[in-house]
């Protein structure tokens, strides 16, 4: 028996959802009496796979170095061929874009049960039973999996990376022989160094009562102040004022950041969905009425143009001192 | 060439959730039904596929596992302009036996091109279409946020972190989209809903599956204190606030 944890890495290193995967399956294996085993598909250095011991994993099995892209058949193969050589009873995913692809791929080879945006350990082990979101953000279900083998997919955030410890992981070479799909990389655009909007703890985000895209200059100042990720509400997006990526809410992305600051975002039922899980939220609008208010912590009850630019000259002050 | 793009229906984005039979049940009393927002756009995207593809595309079928209650959904979709649908007559009960359900779909009905959505805003499995490429072996590709029909391949766009992707791939695929796949759905004109009544919708009987999962109580949020408002002359106090007393910023 073990807990199996795909151990997603962005260019070569391990992201934040990795880690906090690892915390989560750390609590999971000690609750159920058995071990962490990660699997790292792609190029990763050995030293960084080690690191995985200081957040529980007994064991890194090092897999295929040589794709290119997300090869959903193929990554699920080896995948697969790992939870048999470890006997894994759980699997587990982070609930990122390309966690979330992999998982159903995985549980549909083992006919295993599914549960996705998992937001906390499980309540019971036997049976499983845990709490997900459902109805995007407005509300969660608890579900039970009735398989022996169990694949869950944790929620970014949701349950915080764990403070390192001095364990040291073993690594060990796993090749698979898994056939690469039909399927070939033309292009990648891609810019780095930037915080991803679902890792961010720290979001700033702009709707409409920006007015237009010139005005995002203020969100983008008062994000890099912060550290925070940008982003935005629907109808920005699909201006083109801002990229679909940032997108938050209901048919955008789901996050839940430390801090979530709303510039100008009336507060609508579709986009509160997408913010609902976040620790704190503060609004900025002129209207004392707007929805915004009613989910917010703090607000601020005014004009972006002349509220921006002092919030961002006073958190300057306090940054400074 | 046939398309097929699988449907779920649910309820209306500004639905205000509430539970019954002792939080065991979703409460449907009141609540409008609309297709799924990603299998909305799915649809306007292969329907536009479809009709640049010079013939190549002959039909876009739609596909529901749903009781009888979901054809109105369905006409809808058939109404936006798919030309046939399917509907297993079937509860939509776990992810597993709704894909196990459409793999019988594509197998029986040789679709060569398979869209779903990212997931479905009801119960967020994320888990139908990536379950469905799994059973079928299809080549397939997540969170496609753009494709196109070239020739016999596939062209697609797909998110990544903190950017995107283009990739070309082989028939048979299955493409799980989301946003960006189609901007504003197409909505049915009269005459679409005209014809959408005698348009063909086969009704088959399930496969014998079971589930995996089950939802077995459901809960709201907390909901979160009162908000501690600021004048907009009080932008120094709320800093003050967020650093020293919260320790957010
Ligand atoms: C199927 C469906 C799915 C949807 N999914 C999403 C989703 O995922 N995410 C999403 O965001 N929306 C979604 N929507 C859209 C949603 O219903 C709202 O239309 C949208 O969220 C409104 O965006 P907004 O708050 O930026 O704009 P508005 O509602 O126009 O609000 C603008 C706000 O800015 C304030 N404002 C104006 N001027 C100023 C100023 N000078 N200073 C300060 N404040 C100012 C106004 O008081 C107002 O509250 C969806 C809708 C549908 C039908």
């Amino acid at each position: 028996m073990s807990v199996l944890v795909y151990a997603e890495n962005r260019d070569g290193l391990f992201r934040k959802a990795t880690l906090e995967l690892l915390s989560y399956a750390a609590e999971m294996a000690k609750a159920m009496n058995t071990h962490v085993v990660a699997i790292a598909i792609g190029c990763v250095q050995t030293d960084e796979l080690v690191k995985l011991g200081q957040y529980g994993a007994v064991k890194v099995l090092k897999s295929n170095p040589d794709f290119n892209i997300l090869d959903i058949k193929a990554f699920a193969k080896i995948i697969v061929a790992a939870v048999e050589k470890e006997q894994a009873t759980v699997i587990l995913f982070p609930g990122s874009i390309n966690g979330s692809a992999l998982a159903p791929a995985v549980a549909a080879r083992l006919k295993a049960g599914l549960v996705t945006g998992v937001v906390a350990l499980p309540t019971s082990f036997d049976p499983l039973v845990v709490k997900k979101m459902v109805f995007t953000g407005k509300a969660f279900a608890a579900t039970k999996v009735t398989t022996p083998v169990k694949v869950l997919t944790l929620s970014q955030n949701s349950f915080g990376v764990a403070e390192p410890g001095t364990g040291a992981a073993v690594v060990e070479e796993f090749g698979v022989e898994a056939a690469k799909s039909a399927i070939s990389l033309v292009e990648v655009k891609k810019q780095t160094g930037k915080v991803l909007l679902t890792d961010a703890e720290i979001v700033v985000s702009g709707g409409r009562g920006l007015k237009g895209p010139e005005n995002f200059g203020l969100i983008e100042e008062l994000a890099e102040l912060l550290g925070a990720a940008t982003g935005c509400s629907r109808p920005v997006s699909d201006e083109g004022w801002r990229p679909h990526s940032e997108h938050v809410g209901q048919t955008g992305k789901i996050i839940a950041p430390v801090l979530y600051i709303a510039c100008g975002i009336s507060g609508a039922i579709q986009h509160v969905g997408g913010i609902s899980s976040s620790k704190h939220i503060v609004a900025v609008n002129n209207d004392k009425d707007a929805p915004i208010f009613d989910v917010a912590d703090y607000g601020i009850v005014g004009d972006f143009k002349t509220v921006l630019p002092e919030m961002i000259a006073a958190i300057r002050e306090v940054k400074a001192k | 060439m046939k398309i097929l793009v699988c449907i779920s229906e649910v309820p209306d984005t500004t639905t205000k959730i509430r539970f019954t039979d002792g939080n065991k049940a979703l409460d449907t009393a009141g609540i409008q039904w609309i297709i799924n927002p990603w299998d909305e756009l799915a649809l306007t995207r292969a329907l536009e596929i479809k009709e640049a593809s010079g013939g190549a595309v002959e039909a876009v079928t739609v596909a529901t596992v749903g009781a009888a209650q979901a054809e109105p959904t369905i006409r809808k979709a058939l109404a936006v302009g798919a030309d046939n649908a399917i509907r297993v007559d079937a509860p939509a009960t776990d992810a597993w036996y709704v894909a196990v359900q459409l793999a019988e779909v594509v197998k029986s009905g040789g679709f060569e091109i398979v869209m779903t959505g990212r997931d479905s805003a009801d119960y967020n499995g994320a888990s139908v279409g990536g379950m469905l490429a799994a059973l079928l072996d299809y080549n397939t590709l997540s969170s496609v946020s753009s494709m196109a029909l070239d020739g016999g391949k596939i062209i697609a766009g797909r998110e990544i972190d903190g950017g995107t992707e283009t990739l070309e791939a082989e028939l048979p695929f299955l493409a799980v989209v989301q946003k960006g796949i189609a901007i504003e759905p197409r909505i049915p004109a009269m005459r679409g809903i005209m014809m959408a009544r005698t348009k063909p919708l086969q009704v088959v009987p399930p496969v014998d599956t079971g589930c995996l999962t089950e939802n077995v109580e459901f809960e709201l949020p907390k909901s979160r204190g009162a908000c501690r408002k600021f004048a907009a002359d009080e932008v120094k106090a709320l800093v003050d606030v967020l650093h020293n007393e919260a320790k957010l910023i």
